[in-house]
């Protein structure tokens, strides 16, 4: 027979994979990325694993304040997220909830420094929040406007609107401050802290808001259209529903929960507002919303994923070992990019060539066997203990055949030795 | 020997196996059909064959020997080549580049090319007459040398071309292309851009690809699928010639009749798995149709006389932009009737689309009408201050009729009478609703409580969301019913467990997304829905696209019942065979215009054919030119072989001067 040569493997699509065993891959997947982020911190500082460890987790959960510290950093990242969300199940590509965030923060802050002191804290409180809310909306709507009007790219245009947000900052911060360090600094009209806790009230509007987002998606009329709409625009067409109405509705909601976003950041917990205020997690927003596929749920476990990467390297980086300000991006880089691949091998599989998988069945089956002896070994040997009723010679025969295979690997390497030997 | 031979070839997708242990072979200089219903792995099957997807399992062997085929280059190295159902083709590039396009240049090397203008040179001048005295000799040989410097001068420039593959070669390769095409017959300008050639031209550009690159195992996906009656006699022909060529032809469709005409053998699969091979002359349709679906089939598709046709749908001087502006539909005017089921005909492409979607509302509509009359069933009435006259004028519109349908004699009745019998039931009274629906949204035209249902032809992409459950799209119609703010489940899930039951959907359960279930399971879903809410027009764009036989019968069955209804129902199909056996009245569409409007009991396939092709004032010169047309073939093969060398003459002289 001619040789063949058939290519070693192919990709195949891996459908109808339980839930339950995705999750599970995905889980293991974030612990391995774990332990990888682990390797390369210590390959950059030369120090131990414990040291590792150490820090991180004391950065995490060190203190009270640096656990309500983690919660209240995924609070705040969720809420972004959730913003974005219902554009991007409409396929409106809204990757400007930087921005969109960023304006809230200027609303909130065009608010506290023109009232804060000369009127009441609350009314202050309230001016802002309506303030803050009306910045970010304006912010989304402009380009819903534009894509349903003239059709326009809104990929584009939101992510330089991001740009003008940061300028239009650093043009108020410039003209109102007095010092010249680019940061303005608010110590009336805030939000101070409910029970004693400065972190408990956000938790608790991003737990509130978590649960009204994913009613609205799934329950309501509104996040059926909106789905049709993403889905199928000519469906959309077909059954009457009003595209362009849609958009700049669910754009407006995306302006509301951005601007509750700002207002939080500056009023409840900054108490400061400067161009990096809201310090990349509109992008970061977008990666979570698609990596909980749309659901509030698994976006909140996404969040907190992101958050105890990001904050444990931080703590390391500051705190234990000199790392520099990168060192945290390093890792959540690591992260993300584990996550990500990681739905390749949900998705697909390989298939081996004939002769390839049975090579690979014969290991698997090696390791299994090796297993299987060990694991009836102990099995039986156990079973010796409890009653001794069990006959001796099954159990001589597996312990003389694992140890033949221990004895196989063993002489390999001193064959070898005798050749060195030899050599030498 | 064997051309081709399968051998236990299976290919999986996911959990569905496409293909499942098929053995088949070809012989040479022979065409196979192979028959099998939708989703049966007809094109899987081939796409292993031509390098598309690789096999799970199984062997391939061409003349004998075994071969693996990892990529369409493969396949073609073992002389394979297949035309695909869609075609693939660079709109922007001529005929002859998109065959060209892919071939590997030639080796080109400036030291052996100077090598042989040396040579040749040298054979010139020695085949100098001997006749020339000194100084015309030496004239010449100047002449030749010359020539030759400037030749070699310019190789250089020729190699880089060849390397930045410059298309250099179209011009050179042009010869050989038309000379295939005038072998086989094939009626083509290869200067022409691909975007101006008509389906059946690009689909023989397609055919001409495959000869060019040397194959002689031909596979041709669905060739008849977008042809006229006309153009398929003209394929076939092709196809004969070729046969008596020495190539084989594998041809994929599920259309009977082709089967018997053009195939010398029939291979036929089901579900993925081989069912068998027969000789066509010992087969028979029902027998492949049995062999095909598994099952007796009744292939005769059932027709009533219509009951009392009331006009339901008038459409005056309707005109149409499409996309980019075009006029795609062009002052159509018709009327469709209640209780009879009007079939629309014509090439694909021509219109149909823009005509359902501007009658739906979802085109830009920019002249004329679309009146839809309402009918009101027997509603009390008093005609007591009306006019006996027009009582009567009514009554011979049909308006006045007995329970059973029989229309009501009103002679010697007084007003009085009449309106209580009509009060009384004892006579059924019909009046319309006039509404023009013209520049309505669909949505206002659902508001106005019109219940006009339409079955788009994509039906993925418009009419229902893949990635939504069954419940989902069951309610996009209703959902917006209800003042609450939150969507209501339950009936739309009734709904959908009644369409699964009544119209034996296969799917998992009623939450699975549609785009997950086969092509006929999703279009049961679409037309359940659109007949849920018992339609007074019906209007399906290609209903039966990529559907089984079974799954066909049923949907043309619903359409029946639906014009038992007495719904008006417009049907949009491709297939003449079945808008012939269907439809009550034809309506034919040629480049947007209404060419012809029949009576689908009286008209014949050839003469639709013809009347897709050419409006009626045009068919006059039609039969003129192909009476000129036919003389003219008796004596094609001068014509073919002068023609080509006359362009060689002329382009030598070109480069000489």
């Amino acid at each position: 027979m001619t040789k063949i040569h058939e290519p070693l493997f192919h990709l195949a699509k891996n459908s109808n994979v339980n839930p339950r065993r995705k999750w599970a891959l995905r889980g293991i997947v974030f612990v391995i990325s774990f332990f990888v982020c682990a390797i390369v911190s210590v390959g950059l500082t030369g120090k131990g694993m414990d040291y590792f460890f150490k820090y991180f987790f004391e950065g995490l959960f060190g203190s009270e304040r640096n656990a309500w510290n983690l919660f209240h950093e995924t609070a705040i990242l969720l809420l972004i997220a959730l913003a974005v969300t219902p554009c991007f199940k409409m396929k409106f590509w809204n990757i400007g909830g930087e921005g969109q965030v960023l304006m809230g923060c200027l609303g909130c802050a065009v608010a506290i420094n023109f009232m804060g002191g000369k009127v009441s804290d609350a009314a202050t409180i309230i001016v802002s929040i309506i303030l803050a809310i009306a910045f970010s909306t304006v912010w989304a709507v402009i380009p819903a406007l534009f894509k349903a009007k003239w059709n326009t790219n809104e990929t584009l245009l939101t992510l330089m609107m991001n740009y003008i947000a940061v300028c239009l900052v650093n043009f108020f911060i410039k003209s109102v401050a007095t010092s010249g360090t680019g940061i303005l600094v608010f110590s009336n009209g805030v939000v101070g802290s409910i029970f004693g806790n400065e972190f408990v009230l956000k938790i608790i509007v991003v737990a509130v808001l978590t649960t009204l987002m994913a009613i609205y998606l799934k329950f309501s009329k509104h996040g059926y259209e909106l789905t049709v709409v993403g889905e199928s625009p000519n469906t959309a067409k077909y059954v009457g529903i009003k595209t362009k109405a849609v958009i700049i509705r669910t754009l407006v909601l995306c302006g509301v929960l951005c601007g509750i976003a700002g207002f939080l950041l500056i009023s409840a917990t900054n108490h400061s507002i400067n161009d990096t205020s809201v310090g990349g997690r509109g992008f970061v927003g977008v990666l979570i919303s698609w990596l909980g596929q749309f659901n509030p749920i698994f976006m909140a476990i996404m969040s907190f994923l992101v958050v105890f990467i990001e904050r444990g390297s931080n703590a390391l980086a500051n705190g234990g070992i000199s790392l520099g300000e990168s060192y945290p991006s390093i890792m959540t880089g690591i992260f993300f990019f584990f996550i990500i691949a990681v739905e390749f091998f949900v998705n697909y599989k390989f298939v081996f060539r004939e002769d390839l998988q049975a090579k690979i069945d014969l290991c698997t089956a090696k390791i299994k066997g090796v297993f299987s002896k060990k694991k009836q070994v102990e099995e039986i040997e156990n079973s010796n203990k409890a009653s001794d009723s069990v006959s001796e010679e099954i159990v001589e025969e597996a312990v003389e055949e694992s140890a033949v295979t221990v004895e196989e690997n063993e002489e390999i390497p001193s064959t070898e030795d005798v050749e060195e030997k030899e050599g030498k | 020997m064997k051309a081709i031979e399968l051998v236990g070839i299976t290919k999986t997708f996911g959990s569905i196996h496409a293909n499942q242990d098929v053995n088949l072979d070809v012989e040479k200089g022979e065409i196979l059909s192979l028959l099998g219903e939708n989703g049966s792995g007809k094109t899987t099957l081939m796409n292993m064959l031509a390098g598309i997807y690789f096999p799970d399992a199984g062997h391939i062997f061409v003349d004998g020997q075994e071969v693996v085929i990892k990529s369409p280059i493969d396949a073609f190295k073992y002389k394979i080549g297949m035309v695909h159902q869609h075609f693939k083709l660079v709109d922007l590039f001529t005929a002859a580049d998109n065959i060209i396009l892919g071939e590997k240049m030639p080796p080109f090397s400036i030291k052996e090319q100077t090598q042989e203008y040396k040579i040749q040179a040298a054979n010139e001048i020695s085949a100098l007459s001997a006749e020339l005295d000194e100084k015309e000799r030496k004239k010449a040989i100047g002449k030749i040398n010359n020539k030759r410097n400037l030749k070699t001068c310019a190789l250089p420039f020729i190699k880089f071309g060849k390397i930045v593959a410059f298309n250099h070669l179209s011009r050179n390769r042009a010869k050989k292309i038309q000379a295939i095409a005038d072998q086989y017959g094939f009626e083509i300008d290869l200067k022409k851009k691909v975007y101006e050639l008509s389906v059946s031209e690009k689909q023989t550009v397609e055919i001409i690809k495959v000869l060019y690159r040397g194959a002689d195992y031909l596979i041709l996906d669905e060739p008849t699928a977008v042809l006229t009656p006309q153009e398929i006699q003209k394929l076939f022909a092709v196809m004969r010639k070729m046969r008596e060529n020495g190539k084989s032809i594998i041809i994929i469709t599920h259309k009977l009749n082709e089967v018997m005409e053009i195939s010398d053998r029939v291979a036929v699969l089901r579900k993925g798995k081989f069912i068998g091979v027969v000789n066509t002359k010992d087969t028979s349709e029902k027998e492949l149709t049995e062999m095909m679906v598994g099952a007796k089939v009744d292939l005769d598709i059932h027709r009533d006389l219509p009951v009392n046709p009331q006009p339901r749908l008038v459409v005056n001087n309707l005109t149409v932009l499409n996309k980019e502006g075009h006029k795609a539909i062009d002052d159509v005017s018709f009327v469709v009737n209640g209780g009879e089921i009007l079939g629309i005909a014509g090439i694909s492409g021509n219109g149909q689309k823009e005509l359902l979607e501007g009658i739906a509302g979802l085109q830009h509509v920019v002249g004329g009408d679309v009146i839809f009359y309402n009918p009101k069933e027997n509603k009390p009435v008093t005609f007591f201050h009306n006019d006996l006259r027009q009582i009567k004028q009514k009554a011979a519109n049909g308006m006045f009729h007995y329970p059973d349908g029989s229309p009501v004699d009103l002679k010697g009745k007084s007003a009085k009478e009449i309106t209580k019998l009509v009060n009384d039931e004892q006579i059924l009274y019909y009046e319309n609703e006039v509404i023009d629906l013209n520049k309505k949204t669909p949505r206002e035209i659902q508001e106005l409580g019109i219940k006009l249902s339409f079955v788009p032809e994509d039906r993925l992409n418009m009419g229902l969301v893949g990635n939504m459950s069954i419940v989902d799209n069951m309610m996009l119609r209703s959902y917006r019913k209800g003042k609450s703010i939150f969507v209501n489940r339950k009936r739309p899930k009734a709904l959908a467990d009644k369409i699964i039951e009544d119209l034996g959907v296969v799917t998992p359960s009623d939450m699975t997304p549609v785009r997950r279930l086969s092509g006929g399971n999703v279009q049961k879903v679409l037309v359940g829905r659109e007949i849920s809410s018992s339609p007074k027009v019906l209007m399906s764009a290609y209903p039966v696209r990529g559907l089984d036989v079974n799954s066909s019968y049923l949907i043309y069955n619903l359409l029946n019942e639906q014009k038992a209804r007495n719904t008006a129902v417009v049907f949009v199909g491709e297939d003449l065979d079945v808008l012939l056996a269907l439809s009550d009245r034809i309506l034919v569409l040629c480049g947007g215009k209404v060419s012809a409007i029949v009576d689908a009991r009286k008209v014949t396939k050839e003469q639709i054919g013809l009347l897709m092709t050419k409006l009626p004032d045009e068919i006059e010169r039609y039969d003129y030119e192909s009476a000129k047309e036919s003389l003219e073939t008796h004596e094609p093969e001068q014509t073919a072989s002068e023609e080509p060398a006359l362009d060689l003459a002329e382009k030598e002289d070109k480069t000489n001067d």
